[in-house]
């Protein structure tokens, strides 16, 4: 193994083609004889379809038209409950509900002929938050409307309220949907026939996701099915579980039409119908010596997560893992429920669940603080988790861990101390109130407890007669640099130019299976099998006698050469396998639920006007222990990219609801931050090897969206004097609370 | 794409004259496009319910900012961007170049015009609370000739103004305000930039000795028109500006506007913030 890449910046294996208009994304790619597909949807939140009535004026003998009565296979997206269905038959259980499907050459007549489409709906009550579905107001889901529910228990909590001199402190905090606006919107191209089997391109995250699932919708062999990625435009978790139905759709209409169909999302489809980041509400109880030490955490963690189940249950497994925090607490219970309501349904993002339920915990250790008079800072010192103790599922932390040393060096480069002291200062009688925060956290990476075993992710690496190297992974580059760092991965287990490494376009008829690209997972778990791969190659050559080390680039190639002439292909492939030691109760809820940690505190200045009542982000700084950093520009870039998306998630996106549909699906009225918005990020990485990641490195993808939250609303509460429990924190609600009754409508 | 794009026309006149020609032989048939910056968004979401468009935008009779000894004027044509560039304008009209400079973002002030911005009616618009603050004049031209109208009788209600299906903005005409005035202007819109306003406030006030000589207070999104708040302004003009005409006219302006709750916002921010944004104007040192 050599160090000449890791660590380096080197340019970006699809930066050229990116930057130069060069790369095609799947709307630029066009197929002979293609039609274009749209989708006909719910107009009502939950009722019974009575009627459909195709309009007058659209010569309907030109189109092709698909309802649920035309699927080959089973109507059901393959996931985890298989209740979402590719169309709605007799009942829609949410508004933009596909239920029937278009497609037609002339794209703009297509448009017309969706307009043209009525569907009679008789209306059924529905169900739009998470409290009237906890209340049952309606069963829209099931028998209780809970698509899953947890339990961790550490210690005995119920022992510890009645122990003298305890101080308890309460509080309830909620969360909104967050649409994760990639660039790209959702788009496919497909082909099918019974005779050539179906085969699906586009924009996603996991092509053996919407591989599975087109197998089942058709009843087709799996060797039958091929998905291949197209250059993506972006996914922060929107392109996990989505395309999977759009892929099935567009699929639907070419198997019926027997033309290729090319189905592209515009930008209001897009926000209004596909998933979005789960809603939260977290009830705390918390027992908290005088000295501040924690003794009980009592956490109660809801999630809504729409109509159907699809992966609620696993964003509410990691939102309920990461409700406690970095923190050493003898006594925890968490009790947490995915609940169904009529809203389309939830889904991955960035995160997973976990940012919800880490701004609920931070912004109440403020509160407790307050309510045993300590500094934040200083009660959370207090309870620092640190190597030998054990997370809330009793999960002993094997690794250095120095959250204090993460703490210190976030305040010296924020100037916490004297920011604080200041702004308390000047901020009587400033219209401009200033204020300074900060939240400590940790985020685990890969799949939760055993998901990783059940997953066993396979790459392989397969080397030319040329010398050049290829790594063979379903991972995708979104955007984020997976082709990149694997080059980088593979080249230094290789001791070869990054130069002689290509990662090959994720296509299920040429790359095995190495999991889906999320979870934070694609850097440490299939990294760790792209240098495991490439090392075994490395082996094959010398076990053939064929390569010594040290050697030259030359040497390996006249090895390479000599291999496949011999032996007919270089390949190696690596499985996934568990550490040692490892150990997941599935059942309890307890023990390992993650192999890694990344640790990080993040410190946020704001600015409230009062004139106003805009809340502004001034200054960011966000440190992080993240194992070891594989592309500094790459890793730096994922860490400022998430923090604009918190930056975005606690002050300007509000998703408006109105009778369970998006009333503000367009880039105009739903408000993300613009660069002008955001402030300067300062990142800065402790690095501290971990064995079980490629070089050490370990997951860094969703961390940096779990911090910013609490910490600007723990800033804001430092500028306000007021306590704020939710967020999007919109300049109107920061007016009701600061300006309370004397306002005059 | 959501529009039937082969129902719509679009013809490039060579002449104002040849425009204003096929507004006279077909009334109401052709509407102008300028910069699209408006047009276009309703064509992409489908909402572009009128078909037939002519271009403007080579139309040189409506371009280009010039300078009497009263007035600075305008033409339809100028893109925001030109706003920022003039000198004249940063000089005596501040508000103006503000709201120019927070107008969408630099590719829409590129091709944005101020006569679009107008003729859109857009009770959220920007530049419209500072031409109305600085009393500016609107000129309709069509083939009957040329009028000049206060642009504070332009917008009659909601998204309607009172040109004539034949009328074409022109220019504007503003008129120079004194030295020494007080030109406070404030887009409310929560991010920085492509924001539509929640509230936007334009306020110019020229005092004598403390006592107001000329004021005119305009809002944005507060009402289904851009408002020109000629009460609030009355009751202040030629009094003495301190905290009892300031508090009378915050009395005043809340019951002259008329704020709703929408996607966007809340009336009760709205009227908050107006009322904020006018103590602000009205507040020592003068
Ligand atoms: C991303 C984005 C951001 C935006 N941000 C803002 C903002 O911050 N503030 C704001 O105020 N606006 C904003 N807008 C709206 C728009 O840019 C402005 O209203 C602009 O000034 C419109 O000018 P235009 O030349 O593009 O008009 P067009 O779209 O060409 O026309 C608009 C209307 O005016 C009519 N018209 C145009 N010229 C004339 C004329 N000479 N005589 C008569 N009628 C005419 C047209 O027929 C049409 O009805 C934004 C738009 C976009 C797309």
């Amino acid at each position: 193994m050599s160090d000449q890449n890791i660590g380096k910046p080197v340019p970006r294996k699809e930066g050229r083609a990116k930057v130069t208009g060069a790369a095609r994304y799947v709307d630029d790619l066009a197929v002979p004889g293609m039609l274009y597909g749209v989708t006909v949807r719910s107009h009502v939140a939950r009722g019974r379809i009575s009627e459909i009535i195709f309009g007058d004026r659209i010569p309907w003998d030109e189109f092709t038209v698909v309802t649920a009565r035309d699927i080959p296979g089973a109507n059901a997206v393959a996931l985890i409950l298989n209740d979402q269905p590719y169309l709605a038959d007799r009942i829609v259980n949410h508004a933009e509900e596909p239920i029937l499907l278009l497609a037609h050459e002339d794209k703009y007549l297509l448009e017309e002929a969706r307009r043209a489409v009525r569907v009679e709906i008789e209306p059924l009550p529905a169900v739009f938050s998470i409290e009237d579905s906890l209340a049952k107001k309606e069963i829209v889901w099931g028998e209780d409307n809970v698509f899953k529910s947890f339990l961790v228990e550490k210690g005995n909590v119920d022992e510890v309220w009645d122990s003298p001199g305890l101080v308890v402190v309460e509080g309830v905090y909620a969360t909104g949907a967050q649409e994760q606006l990639y660039i790209e919107t959702n788009g496919v191209i497909a082909t099918a026939s019974r005779e050539e089997g179906v085969v699906v391109q586009g924009s996603m995250q996991c092509p053996y996701y919407v591989h599975k699932a087109l197998v089942k919708l058709f009843d087709l062999p799996e060797d039958k099915v091929r998905v291949i990625q197209t250059e993506t435009g972006g996914g922060f978790g929107g392109k996990e579980e989505y395309p999977s139905m759009i892929a099935g759709h567009a699929a639907l209409l070419a198997w019926k039409s027997g033309r290729p169909v090319k189905m592209i999302y515009d930008r209001a489809e897009d926000m209004t119908a596909t998933t979005k980041r789960h809603p939260s509400r977290t009830r705390h109880r918390t027992a908290v010596t005088r000295a501040g030490q924690l003794l009980g955490m009592e956490i109660d963690f809801v999630i809504d997560g729409g109509a159907y189940a699809t992966l609620s249950a696993v964003v509410l497994s990691r939102g309920t893992i990461h409700a406690a925090g970095p923190y050493n607490c003898p006594n925890v219970r968490i009790r947490s429920r995915a609940v169904a309501t009529n809203a389309p349904p939830h889904g991955a993002f960035r995160g997973f669940g976990a940012p919800q339920s880490i701004f609920a915990l931070e912004r109440h250790l403020d509160k407790v603080a307050a309510a045993v008079g300590l500094a934040p800072e200083e009660l959370r010192r207090r309870n620092f988790i640190s190597r030998g103790e054990t997370t809330a599922t009793g999960q002993v932390i094997r690794e250095e861990v120095d959250m204090g040393a993460l703490l210190d060096r976030a305040f010296e480069l924020s100037d916490y101390h004297a920011k604080r002291e200041r702004f308390s200062r000047e901020n009587v009688g400033n219209k401009i109130k200033r204020g300074i925060g900060f939240a400590s956290f940790m985020h685990g990476a890969g799949f939760t407890g055993s998901g990783e075993k059940y997953l066993q992710s396979v790459v392989g690496c397969e080397a030319t007669a040329e010398g050049r190297v290829r790594v063979l992974a379903a991972s995708t580059e979104i955007g984020q640099g997976t082709n990149t760092i694997f080059a980088q991965i593979a080249a230094d287990a290789l001791g070869l130019d990054y130069e002689r490494v290509e990662v090959v376009r994720p296509d299920t008829a040429s790359v095995p299976n190495s999991g889906p690209t999320v979870a934070s997972r694609t850097c440490m778990i299939v990294g760790k099998l792209v240098e495991s791969a490439a090392l075994q190659l490395k082996q094959t050559l010398a076990g053939a006698g064929l390569l010594q080390e040290p050697y030259t680039a030359e040497e390996f190639e006249r090895a390479c050469r000599e291999y496949i002439e011999k032996n007919g292909a270089l390949k190696s492939f690596s499985q996934y396998r568990q550490p040692e030691g490892v150990e997941w109760d599935d059942e309890h809820y307890r023990g390992d639920a993650y192999g890694a940690y990344a640790w990080a505190v993040y410190v946020a200045e704001v600015s409230v006007d009062t004139l106003t009542y805009e809340a502004r982000v001034e200054d960011f700084v966000a440190v992080q222990e993240v194992g070891r950093v594989i592309h500094p520009v790459l890793a730096a870039g994922q860490i400022e990219g998430g923090v604009a998306q918190g930056v975005g998630w606690t002050l300007y996106e509000s998703v408006v609801w109105a009778g369970g549909r998006m009333a503000n699906g367009q880039m105009t009225n739903y408000i993300i931050p613009t660069s002008a918005d955001i402030p300067p990020i300062r990142v800065h990485f402790f690095e501290n090897p971990y064995a079980g990641g490629p070089a050490g490195a370990k997951g860094i993808g969703e961390l940096p969206m779990d911090g910013p939250a609490p910490a600007i609303l723990n800033a804001v509460e430092h500028a306000t004097g007021v306590r704020f429990d939710s967020v999007p924190l919109t300049p109107e609600a920061i007016m009701e609370a600061l300006e309370g009754e004397a306002v005059k409508a | 794409m959501r529009a039937y794009l082969p129902a719509y026309e679009l013809v490039v006149t060579r002449t104002l004259e040849d425009a204003l020609a096929l507004l006279r032989d077909e009334p109401g048939a052709w509407r102008p496009l300028a910069g699209g910056t408006d047009l276009m968004v309703l064509l992409e979401a489908g909402r572009l319910e009128h078909r037939k468009f002519f271009s403007v935008r080579q139309l040189a009779e409506l371009r280009g900012i010039e300078e009497s000894d009263g007035h600075v004027t305008i033409g339809a044509l100028t893109t925001y961007t030109e706003v920022q560039r003039s000198r004249v304008l940063a000089r005596e009209f501040p508000m103006l170049v503000r709201a120019a400079g927070e107008t969408g973002g630099v590719a829409i002030q590129n091709r944005g015009t101020l006569g679009g911005n107008i003729a859109n009616a857009s009770p959220a618009a920007d530049s419209p609370p500072a031409l109305l603050a600085y009393g500016a004049e609107v000129e309709l031209v069509s083939s009957r000739g040329s009028r000049w109208v206060a642009y504070a009788d332009f917008h009659t209600g909601y998204k309607q103004t009172l040109m004539q299906p034949d009328e074409l903005i022109a220019r504007v005409r503003l008129p120079r305000p004194r030295e020494g005035a007080r030109h406070f202007y404030r887009k409310v819109g929560t991010r920085r930039a492509q924001a539509i306003s929640k509230v936007c406030f334009a306020g110019l006030a020229e005092l004598d000795g403390g006592v107001v000589r000329e004021v005119r207070i305009a809002l944005g999104s507060v009402a289904p028109v851009v408002l020109r708040c000629r009460r609030t302004e009355a009751l202040l003009r030629g009094r003495r500006l301190d905290a009892e005409s300031a508090g009378a006219a915050l009395e005043e302006i809340a019951k002259e506007i008329a704020p709703i709750d929408d996607v966007r916002s809340t009336a009760r921010y709205r009227a908050r913030v107006a009322r904020n944004l006018l103590a602000e104007f009205l507040a020592p040192p003068f």
